[in-house]
């Protein structure tokens, strides 16, 4: 029932809403839709090929839209307006679908097999990141029309959007960050090699400007200055093993835009379970924080007060929530087996944990660690609110 | 290929290991283990990610022990972990004929 209920009260407001708007003779378009999407959102469900659609304010399910593929380790962005995601699913598969008609647009496959993707800042074109064959595709966003190609003979990953209709990714097998700049009729790279071993996730900041890859083959990260005239690879927070034996890593971390903790970014170790803190300004560590496990995602609350941290199997129960100006564990969550994706609301209010094994999405109160509700959902992995649709490089 | 080969002459000495001593309990969690886990390297279909494929046709007949070997100690150098801290022998080995005898989903 709850699948039904919420919007169908939208629907009688809208009715309202609507009959008033034409008492007052303005022009009524009968196609209107009835809610705006602004508090929606998207879980991945990775087993089933299909995506629950969610209304974060009354923290329901309102429908499910099926028939995406294969979607392990996929992921989403949103068009400008909030309406469509462009889903990047692990088979090659690009889907558009309309959130509020909560229907597949446009079905390709592009690729073998793939990893991740962005939207152009402008909302026109979105690029996709291939393993299979290694690269980036890049494809009109009104008609799934692949409108560049730019192979690169290696596993790509780490894609970002940048301002002026740029995307920047790594080459995992080559240890190169590429700049590719759309804005023009042909598409230009600039090739920055020799950024280190197997880089295997990047991130941007929010304003743009510094692009962070991480590595797994080294102990360091690389950061790339995008507002400088010649951008190049910097080491950052070298050593940061210090000699000590590297732990197994069952999953790969993930570094996304949400490593920006106030003054300092806060990013995960690899073979180390650790987090590590880095002032934002000279890029020199500050900090690290001993975690329960290899961190998988590490997430500053919007503001950064606090980080929220997952982890890798086998310790994937469990959430650690890190204040960021002592660097100490404030909190620890037991949500449930396979904790795989976090996601607050956009003002940090709230914090919805996807928990795989239990079939379950927990939302959390993310100042008093209250949790407010579940929604069921087949083996959630991403969860992702349509507020990214507004955010550089999400 | 080449890596499964020559990690066969090593495992010889190993001698077979019972796989049917997993309890169907276990089987369960051990499959659920493979797609899932292993799935977020080598794709929930074993058609590869981040690793390479795993399905039947890749791995063409390898020995399951040799399988078994790279499971329990990793490939050093590359992103493959250890399992042996989690997976015993007879755990490794079910894992290994399931991958060359079930068809990816
Ligand atoms: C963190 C990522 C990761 C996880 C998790 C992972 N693998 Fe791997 N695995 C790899 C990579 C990368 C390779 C390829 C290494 C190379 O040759 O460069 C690989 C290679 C292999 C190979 C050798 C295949 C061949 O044809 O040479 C086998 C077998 C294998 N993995 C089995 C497993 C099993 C079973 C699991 C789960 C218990 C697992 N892997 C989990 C990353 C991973």
């Amino acid at each position: 029932m709850t699948l039904i209920a919420p919007l169908s009260r939208r629907v009688v407001v809208g009715l309202a809403a609507t009959a008033m708007l034409a008492l007052a003779a303005a022009p009524v378009r009968a196609e209107t839709p009835c809610c705006a999407t602004g508090d929606l959102g998207l879980i991945v469900e990775r087993a089933t090929g299909s995506l629950v659609v969610v209304d974060q304010s009354e923290r329901a399910a309102i429908g499910r839209i099926e028939g995406l593929g294969d979607l392990s380790h996929a992921s989403l962005v949103y068009s400008p307006d909030e309406r469509y995601a462009f889903v990047f699913g692990r088979d090659g598969g690009l889907t558009k679908v309309d959130i509020l008609a909560q229907t597949v647009v446009k079905r390709v496959v592009q690729a073998g097999n793939s990893i991740g993707g962005a939207i152009s800042d402008d909302g026109r074109l979105v690029a996709v990141s291939n393993y299979e064959p290694g690269g980036v595709r890049v494809f009109d966003t009104d008609t799934l029309d692949m409108v560049a190609d730019i192979p690169t003979g290696s596993k790509t990953v780490g894609l970002v959007d940048a301002p002026g209709r740029r995307f920047v990714f790594s080459l995992w097998d080559a240890g190169e960050t590429w700049i590719a700049d759309l804005s023009g009729p042909m598409p230009k790279i600039t090739k920055l090699t020799g950024i280190g071993t197997n880089p295997y996730d990047g991130l941007i900041t929010g304003d743009g400007r510094t692009y962070i890859a991480g590595l797994f083959g080294e102990d360091g990260l690389v950061r790339i200055d995008l507002w400088a005239e010649e951008p190049e690879p910097r080491r950052i927070l070298p050593h940061y093993g210090r000699g000590r034996e590297k732990l197994p890593v069952y999953k790969m971390p993930h570094l996304e835009g949400w490593a920006l903790a106030g003054d300092q970014f806060v990013l995960p170790a690899v073979g180390q379970h650790e987090v590590l803190w880095m002032d934002a300004r000279d890029f020199r560590e500050v900090a690290r924080t001993p975690t329960h496990g290899q961190p998988v995602f590490a997430m500053a609350r919007p503001g950064g007060r606090q980080v929220w941290v997952n982890f890798a199997h086998p310790l994937n129960d469990t959430i650690q929530v890190i204040d960021s100006q002592s660097h100490e564990i404030v909190h620890e969550l037991k949500p449930g087996p396979a904790v795989l994706h976090m996601e607050f609301t956009a003002r940090g209010t709230e914090v919805w944990v996807s928990v795989r094994d239990a079939d379950r999405v927990d939302v959390y109160d993310a100042a008093t660690f209250e949790k407010l509700g579940e929604i069921a959902a087949k083996s959630p992995s991403g969860i992702f609110f349509t507020a990214r649709a507004h955010k550089i490089g999400l | 290929m080449a890596r499964i080969a020559a990690f066969l002459a090593l495992m010889l000495m190993a001698g077979p290991a019972a796989a049917d001593d997993i309890s169907p309990d276990r089987a369960v969690r051990l499959e659920h283990l493979v797609l899932q886990d292993c799935g977020s390297c080598h794709g929930l279909t074993r058609k590869g990610g981040l690793g390479s494929p795993l399905t039947r046709e890749a791995l063409g007949g390898a020995d399951p022990h040799a399988i078994a070997g790279i499971i329990l100690d990793g490939l050093p150098g590359t992103a493959m972990p250890p399992w042996r801290p989690l997976l015993t022998e007879t755990e490794a080995l079910w894992i290994a004929n399931y991958l060359l005898e079930e068809p990816a989903k």
